[in-house]
């Protein structure tokens, strides 16, 4: 290899780590405030990220309609008293709007059988390549494979992050705020689209002080072929399920069909209650969830196939870290937006998993993007004069550089504490605790592998390994702290719900994780 | 994972490098691009897609090696496959119009009312 690139230093109004649709829009929104804005991605701004890779469904309900008013109630009913209506709310009205912009942009949206324009899908790939388009128009610095490592800190406050660019090149950018927008986590399980979603936000984040919320709402799993990555649940709606001999599997939803059969043998899904209507709605409007199938020469209408779990994490779930109405952190200077904030106030305790997700990325991109402009705006003539010497490292220790054997063994070790059905799909005491106490063990040895490290190449593995390292015992902790089963947490030692009104739980900490009951 | 780079077609252009979320490809300077990390590939066909010589096969595997033949996979008409079933123009996205996902259920998974 040739000498080390050389580094940069850039500043910015506001600095936005991740460029999936929820950063793209903040972006946007705070350059046509008035920001001057730097996007940074870890891979390329249009095809980074879960969206980028698939379809998604996004809830477009016009205000005062009947549709709002369903969506609402149903959403409520589902997030098991955890989601709040007046956030709903907030949230599909501003889509709404937003979703008619995206048409002004030049998103050729469909019409329905009736003839009306139908606003309730976005393919990922157009969506994503258009929204990058925008960026450039908006005037927004991209700057592509340029993950972050740290937020820098000055007297407790956001300044800025740092990162390495793919080949190598340190960077730094000092801005008066900054939108973490990198998405979930889901440990690597190559769930479509999310391999790059390693939590690095989120350790970054606690790192610089902020909470985080929903955490244990995380025994979210996508159906998929068994070789392959697709994991887009729609088309199991029209689905059969059975086992080896060709016996029916029914009893809960799709996920709970698949996950109890599982540890007894192959599950198998064949797609016969779909209508030809339906076949042809998903063939032209969801290629990407048949390309697998065709590429292995399944019919999966008129052909069963084998299927298995993958782990979608908080890509899917729900944890995050907490904001406020503004998309604000607890972090002074620090925003999150989309499926790196906690989306408990809008799904409650259930997966936001397709459109409930979609919809609070183009909602908390534009809040984040519009109250991240005007912090920066209201902080300026201070933040620029601060000199960069000033700023500190969130932790001085969180380069952390590592060879890659040690990252290959720590992330397998995490990822057979998250994986198992029998640990995350469902849960009990006695799995929390010990995969707790085996990732807590886990976090140590890595500190100290790092300490001792000198190798610089993988110090990017290196960073998603604490960052995926860090979630699961986000995880599990608050899990522990949750004797209940509600939603998307289910534990098989507290099988009913607690009673009314229930509790909201909120985590903060990455050497030391202490959980505490939120309002 | 990925399998094919096609030396015949590709224009070492390094659009796959860059389309590539997760550093899959080296560049090479005048060469085809070389599948570097292989182990890194999460399937997610976006390099197939953003290629504009229709040089890469995306194999639907994610952990197991597709032994592919080019001549086969041509026969087969899989090589652009991607980009034809979207209707993208070249590089450029297009075909949303077409998108006949208003037929299936509800954002919220209930049934389409009306």
């Amino acid at each position: 290899m040739t000498a080390e690139p050389e580094g940069f230093v850039l500043t910015a109004d506001v600095l936005v780590l991740g460029g999936g649709p929820a950063g793209a829009w903040t972006a946007i929104m705070a350059a046509e405030r008035g920001a001057s804005v730097v996007l940074a991605d870890k891979g390329r701004v249009g095809t980074s990220g879960a969206t980028a890779a698939a379809n998604t469904a996004v809830i477009d309900v016009a205000p005062g309609s009947v549709a709002r008013r369903h969506v609402i109630g149903r959403r409520l009913e589902r997030g098991l008293g955890l989601a709040q209506a007046e956030w709903i709310e907030r949230m599909v009205d501003e889509a709404h709007t937003r979703l008619r912009q995206l048409a002004e942009w030049g998103y050729a949206f469909a019409r329905n059988d009736r003839g009306e324009i139908y606003r309730g899908s976005l393919r990922g790939p157009d969506y994503m390549q258009l929204l990058r388009r925008r960026l450039h128009k908006a005037g927004v610095r991209l700057l592509d494979h340029s993950p972050a490592f740290k937020l820098l800190l000055s007297d407790g406050e956001v300044v800025g992050a740092e990162g390495l660019t793919r080949a190598g090149a340190p960077w730094t950018v000092q801005s008066d705020a900054v939108v973490v927008a990198t998405g979930g986590c889901a440990f690597m399980s190559k769930a479509l689209g999310t391999y790059g979603l390693t939590g690095d936000g989120l350790l970054m984040a606690a790192e610089a002080g902020a909470r985080l919320s929903g955490m244990e709402f995380s025994g979210q799993y996508g159906i998929s072929h068994v070789d392959a990555t697709v994991t887009k649940n729609l088309i199991y709606d029209w689905a059969t399920f059975s086992d080896e001999r060709g016996r029916v599997l029914d009893g809960g939803d799709v996920f709970e069909i698949v996950a109890r059969n599982l540890p007894f043998g192959p599950v198998y899904a064949i797609i016969d209650k779909a209508s030809p209507a339906i076949e042809e709605g998903l063939r032209q409007g969801q290629p990407n969830i048949l390309l697998p199938l065709d590429r292995l020469g399944i019919d999966p209408f008129r052909q069963r196939f084998p299927v298995t779990l993958r782990y979608e994490g908080t890509v899917r779930g729900v944890g995050g870290i907490a904001v406020d109405r503004n998309c604000a952190t607890s972090a002074p200077g620090l925003f999150a937006a989309g499926d790196a904030a906690s989306r408990e106030f809008v799904v409650g305790a259930v997966s936001g998993g397709g459109g409930p997700n979609s919809t609070w990325a183009i909602a908390s991109g534009v809040w984040a993007g519009e109250a991240a402009s005007d912090y920066a705006a209201r902080n300026r003539p201070r933040g620029r004069a601060r000199p960069a010497a000033l700023a500190e490292r969130a932790n001085s220790q969180a380069s952390g550089n590592l060879n890659a054997d040690a990252c290959v063994s720590a992330i397998e070790a995490i990822q057979s504490e998250i994986f198992p059905l029998e640990r995350n799909f469902t849960r009990d005491e006695m799995t929390i605790r010990g995969s707790l106490s085996r990732l807590d063990s886990a976090w140590r040895a890595f500190e100290t592998a790092k300490a001792s490290s000198q190798e610089s190449k993988n110090s990017h593995r290196a960073r998603e390994t604490a960052a995926m390292l860090a979630s699961a015992r986000w995880i599990y902790a608050s899990a522990l702290q949750r004797p209940e089963t509600r939603g998307i947490h289910r534990r098989r030692d507290y099988p009913g719900c607690e009673s009314a009104p229930p509790r909201r739980l909120q985590i903060r900490g990455v050497e030391r994780v202490v959980v505490e009951q939120a309002q | 994972m990925i399998e094919l780079v096609s030396t015949d077609r590709c224009i070492k252009c390094d659009a796959c490098v860059d389309a590539c979320p997760d550093n899959v490809f080296d560049s090479v300077p005048g060469e085809v691009p070389v599948i570097a990390r292989i182990e890194d590939c999460q399937t997610c066909f976006l390099c197939e897609l953003y290629c504009p010589a229709d040089a890469l096969y995306v194999s639907p595997l994610k952990e197991e090696r597709e032994r592919v033949d080019e001549a086969t996979l041509i026969a087969r008409g899989l090589l652009g496959s991607y980009r034809r079933a979207l209707g993208w123009r070249g590089i450029k996205a297009a075909g949303t119009e077409r998108d006949l996902s208003h037929r299936l259920p509800e954002p919220d998974g209930t049934p389409r009312e009306k």
